[in-house]
């Protein structure tokens, strides 16, 4: 199945989804739902770098934050449509992830992690201390009930439901085209070894550049609709654990070889956390907790994911 | 800017308090991702269990905090031999410990921390001890027993833990299988059993450092995520697995963190953990005394 093929069918599954969805009719569903996608966004996007490439980012918390002050910051200056700031978001997380990468990716892989850990905190620090933002008193953005696109009077939050669903589309259709390509056999090269990689001339810095690049600007995309979504932003809330966790936990506990094992891992265990705040009320601490022990069993037991699992099975059933 | 003298050198002084801390905060890091190679992340979140440790029979019992820490280490030692012997099977014996083995920390912070969450909730919390309050006065310098307490005792442990490590045949067992693990199978010891020790020392470091902690500051389950940049930090300038250099690296942090928080602001301080660790990775990697 060629790219083209495979994005066309992503876009009719995107479709079927989105006409469920409208079809239901509950504002709910479209608040659920968001959130779930957000993670299928960042957890495909932590992959391209982390899965592919074997370089772990834990400040995927401060690449989504960035999107989202990105955002905040236009909304003050010069109001955008939200696909606009989606763009904007882009292109500011993937700068920073260039320059992090730039500045951390020629020494040993450990380096690169605790680099992306502090990088969160400091950005944290300069959002706090940035008063054209909000500070650390937050920044209201309210949002409109509806939005007239061409004749037709859309639901706000179905709005930014549908730009979420797209976002997954392309995310996963651009994860997928890299792991078929040259690209993806370069990066596979890194994660594998990469001493013998370079030695055998794969010019692994600039494919590892690459890999921040884009992984950055999909999760500043994923970040940039959030301050409309939530309303009120504040820089815990924005910077917040559950993003850190759940874009490595879904990844890995789903499988990091392919591009399904983040969208299986981010369905799983985002319906499950809707499902635990919705009806059994836990608070965002067990959540975390939970997802945190989930992770721990997981990268012991099965190194491989649940596809991991899966393809494990399916060997066995062959052979007997 | 007009610098007040008298501003300048107690802010001095107090880096230098603080510095002293750090580097037994950074003690243990120092022997985990320094020697062993194991990039220990999860080490800011022990050393919280110190510091609630410390706190929980300090006001319940009205123990002193130093006294709590120095009973706990041999359960925070038992602790670290169990969490490499996990850490060993599941990932180094593998070889995938760049990747899961990353990941089985970060779970391991997240899970420590909500844990305290759920338990000690979300309020900050302080002990009581006589030498909280008072301070010393050297002509102009301010010298809090608050802080100067916690120093002595960072470095006394930062002394032993050199010690240890350059003088008994266990600590230079250390030292030789983090130079050179192949090596010193060859020599009829077992690494798996001395690495097994040395981050139990590295995690034990954590209960004396987590009760520091608490003396200075009051404390919440997330602060230790403000240690993690700051340790590494420590860890990376002074040059991986060099006790001196650790130490020289944290008094210069202490210094310049003091610094800036006199007189820009306490909120920019976290700031400057990170951009030492930037500078050094990008101009000089192999920091201060590196290998």
């Amino acid at each position: 199945m060629n790219a083209a093929k495979f994005a066309l069918i992503a876009i009719v599954v995107g479709l079927l989804v989105l006409a469920f969805a409208h079809w239901l009719k509950i504002d709910y569903f479209f608040f659920a739902g968001y959130t779930i996608l957000q993670f299928t966004v960042l957890a495909t996007a932590w992959n391209i770098l982390g899965g592919y490439c074997g370089y772990v980012n834990f400040g995927s918390a401060a690449f989504f934050a960035l999107g989202a002050y990105a955002s905040v910051f236009m909304h003050k200056v010069l109001p955008l449509p939200v696909p606009v700031l989606m763009l904007i978001g882009a292109v500011v997380s993937g700068i920073v992830g260039f320059g992090m990468g730039y500045l951390t990716l020629r020494l040993r892989g450990a380096f690169f992690a605790i680099a992306t850990l502090a990088l969160a905190v400091v950005l944290q620090t300069l959002v706090v201390n940035w008063d054209f933002v909000g500070g650390s008193r937050g920044a209201y953005i309210i949002r409109p009930e509806t939005i007239d696109i061409g004749s037709l009077q859309v639901n706000y939050i179905e709005y930014l439901f549908v730009l979420m669903l797209g976002l997954a589309v392309l995310v996963l259709t651009t994860a997928r085209t890299i792991e078929r390509s040259q690209l993806g056999l370069g990066f596979a090269t890194i994660r594998d070894d990469e001493m013998a990689a370079e030695a055998s001339g794969v010019p692994t810095l600039r494919l590892k550049l690459i890999a921040t690049t884009l992984s950055g600007a999909f999760m500043g995309m994923a970040g940039a609709p959030f301050p409309y979504y939530i309303g009120y932003l504040q820089p815990s809330s924005a910077f917040g654990l559950e993003y850190a966790v759940n874009s490595i936990a879904m990844p890995m506990i789903g499988g990091t070889t392919s591009w399904i094992g983040p969208l299986v891992g981010s369905l799983l265990l985002g319906t499950a956390q809707q499902y635990t705040t919705a009806y059994i009320s836990l608070g965002t601490g067990v959540n975390v907790l939970i997802v945190g022990v989930i992770l721990i069993v997981f990268v012991i037991i099965a190194p491989n994911g649940l596809v991991g699992l899966m393809q494990e099975w399916l060997r066995k059933r062959r052979k007997s | 800017m007009d610098i007040s003298w008298d501003l300048l050198i107690n802010a001095i002084a107090a880096g230098l308090l603080l510095g002293g801390f750090y580097a037994a905060v950074t003690a243990g890091v120092s022997i985990s991702f320094g020697m062993l190679d194991i990039v220990n992340i999860a080490h800011p979140a022990f050393i919280i269990l110190g510091s609630y440790i410390a706190y929980f029979f300090n006001i319940n019992y009205g123990v002193d905090p130093i006294i709590v820490s120095l009973v706990a280490l041999p359960a925070f030692y038992a602790l670290g031999a169990v969490v490499y012997q996990v850490y060993y099977v599941s990932f180094e014996k593998r070889g995938q410990e760049s990747l899961r083995g990353l990941a089985f920390f970060f779970g391991l912070l997240f899970v420590t921390e909500v844990a305290l969450i759920l338990v000690f909730g979300v309020d900050y919390r302080y002990v009581e001890a006589s030498y909280i309050g008072p301070s010393i006065h050297l002509g102009l310098i301010e010298l809090p027993l608050r802080m100067l307490v916690p120093c002595v005792v960072a470095l006394a442990m930062f002394a032993g833990l050199q010690l240890f490590v350059t003088r008994t045949f266990l600590g230079r067992a250390i030292m030789a299988v983090s130079q050179d693990q192949l090596a010193l199978q060859l020599m009829a010891a077992d690494p798996i059993r001395i690495k097994r020790i040395a981050f139990g020392l590295s995690i034990a470091t954590a209960s004396i450092a987590g009760a520091l902690l608490i003396i200075i500051q009051p404390i919440e389950p997330s602060v230790g995520r403000d240690y993690i940049g700051r340790v590494f930090a420590i860890c990376v300038l002074g040059g991986l697995g060099s006790m001196p250099g650790a130490l020289i690296a944290a008094f210069l942090l202490g210094i310049v963190e003091s610094l800036t928080s006199t007189f820009y602001g306490p909120s920019w301080a976290p700031a400057v953990a990170f951009g030492f660790l930037l500078l050094t990775l990008a101009f000089r990697p192999a920091g201060l005394l590196g290998r």
